[in-house]
């Protein structure tokens, strides 16, 4: 699904990242974690396509999509959201989505500014599918609502369901738990898993470590720009060299 | 001071506040879609005018087929300014963008001078000039033109920018451009719609007003800079708020050349422009600006 290969990246003096590399399976919950300041964000930008590495590749199904935009890699279907949620605030909730089912869309500028009957029926089924995203999400009574007067909570749920509205194969998160209570957390996991039951699959990064061993199927540590782990969550657990890096070297 | 001279001065000023209004919308547009004040905008209703004579007086078309072809023509330039002039820059700051708008709106200008020369030209108004009693004012028939084209432009906008997908896509990307781009929106194209769409809206400005005030090549700078005007007082939103700035800048212009000197009137314009960005430079109407940060 996706490859990892050889990430290298070098901001002014500082590698961020050595040599990273690590294969996702299709249909995982793969989490990615590590210290503070261990790079994690910074993969994820770079496969996300906000950052350019300095070397290496990132493959998606067998395509090398290295240095491809956002807006590509989200047509080539993957998808991320932010640790602080990013949504178009002045639109409402509904609305929000229905952006997401943009690509979706085949009537051009042209016949959505003539008002042609086929793009006026295409509106109505993006308004269809946007409102079943916010049913699977659950935030479907806040349809109506102006986006940026919900709550954080309720915004990271909309940022998932108009990141699923693109229809992914593969859905990037950066700390889906931040700044969540932990019933929202709980939520939260179990809305992961049916995210995954759907095919899609899932990398988060996530500090929330009853969540990432709860849920995630693989693990991946990183520490210090480099890969220090990759297992099922037992095998991570008791990985002496993770405990080291996490509690301190008893040494 | 008598009612009917207020009259008066309050629906002339309607119809130039409704030009206003369309040129600021396209301000606005762009800077919604960008980040940038294009300073070109009036380059483009200009482009309206001076077009349409050419296609009467070259082409010798009828009015109503020079109209859509100088339209179309405008619109064509908008969308090469953007290709040609902004989407190159590799690393675009909002001051590099603003000079280039500048720089090109020169450009346009001598090009335009070069080839009409400096004289001032007249368009045929669209229907007759038998004025209309309207209470004890009169108006002509291009005011009504005006006032119904411009309503019929705000409406469209409205429906594309609300009721259609692309218009969606062009909103979210004024709101938050980069989780635009996360979600699959081709950024850079909402851009060129942006120039398509407000270079459009510039050019229909321009020829409707051409018949009242006469054009000629550098009528693009006060014009835009009213718009702009306009723009300012409605908080650079593209809808209902811009629309008003540019009917109120209009009513006070023509009441204060009626009132108090003619010589005055852009100087008023001016003055609500500084007054605005002292005191509330988020508009008249606006919140505190905060979400687009």
């Amino acid at each position: 699904m996706l490859e990892v290969s050889g990430i290298t990246q070098i901001f002014g003096g500082v590698t961020a990242l050595e040599d990273v590399s690590f294969s996702i399976k299709k249909g995982d919950i793969t989490g990615v974690i590590g210290p503070n300041g261990a790079g994690k964000t910074t993969l994820f930008n770079i496969i996300s396509g906000i950052y350019t590495q300095s070397s290496g590749h990132v493959l998606l199904n067998n395509v090398d999509v290295s240095g491809q935009p956002p807006e590509k890699l989200a047509r080539l279907g993957m998808v991320r959201t932010f640790q602080n949620i990013e949504l178009f605030g002045g639109m409402t909730v509904l609305e929000n989505v229905m952006v997401g089912l943009h690509t979706k869309s085949s009537s051009g500028l042209l016949a959505c500014s003539l008002r042609m009957p086929w793009s006026r029926s295409e509106e109505l089924n993006i308004r269809t599918a946007a409102l079943k995203w916010l049913e699977f999400t659950g935030i479907s009574e806040l349809a109506e609502v102006t986006a940026g007067n919900i709550s954080f909570g309720k915004g990271r749920l909309l940022e998932i369901a108009r990141a699923l509205a693109v229809e992914p194969g593969i859905i990037l998160m950066d700390e889906p738990a931040a700044g969540l209570n932990s019933r929202e957390t709980l939520g939260l996991a179990r809305l992961i898993q049916r995210i995954r039951d759907l095919g899609i699959t899932v990398v988060l990064v996530e500090h929330d470590m009853d969540l990432v061993m709860d849920i995630c199927d693989r693990l991946l540590v990183l520490n210090l720009g480099r890969k220090l782990a990759e297992g099922t969550p037992q095998e991570i657990q008791e990985n002496r060299e993770v405990i080291a890096a996490y509690l301190g070297d008893a040494d | 001071m008598q009612f009917d001279q207020l009259l008066q001065y309050v629906l002339s000023g309607l119809s130039t506040g409704a030009i206003y209004a369309l040129i600021g919308i396209g301000f606005s547009i762009i800077y919604n879609a960008t980040g940038i004040i294009n300073f070109a905008q009036g380059e483009f209703v200009m482009l309206g005018g001076m077009l349409t004579l050419l296609f009467l007086d070259s082409c010798k078309l009828p009015l109503w087929a020079a109209i859509p072809c100088a339209i179309a023509v405008s619109t064509a330039s908008g969308m090469l300014f953007e290709r040609l002039a902004i989407r190159p820059l590799r690393q675009p700051t909002p001051i590099n963008l603003v000079i280039i708008t500048i720089g090109g709106s020169i450009l346009i200008r001598g090009l335009s001078m070069l080839l009409w020369g400096k004289d001032t030209h007249a368009i045929p108004p669209f229907s007759g000039e038998e004025p209309i009693a309207v209470g004890g004012a009169t108006i002509l028939p291009q005011h009504i033109w005006i006032l119904g084209i411009t309503l019929l432009i705000i409406a469209a906008n409205k429906f594309y920018f609300y009721h259609t997908i692309s218009g969606k896509a062009m909103r979210a990307c004024a709101y938050n451009r980069r989780a635009a781009g996360l979600v699959g929106i081709d950024v850079r194209r909402m851009v060129l719609f942006s120039f398509i769409i407000s270079s459009a809206m510039g050019s229909v400005a321009g020829i409707i007003v051409a018949p009242l005030t006469m054009t000629a090549y550098d009528v693009g700078v006060m014009l835009g800079l009213k718009g702009f005007c306009a723009a300012i007082i409605g908080g650079m939103s593209s809808g209902g708020a811009t629309v008003v700035g540019g009917l109120i800048l209009g009513i006070l212009e023509s009441l204060g050349a009626g009132l108090i000197s003619s010589g005055y009137k852009d100087a008023i314009a001016f003055i609500i422009l500084l007054l605005i960005l002292f005191i509330r430079p988020q508009g008249l109407f606006g919140k505190a600006q905060s979400e687009r940060v």
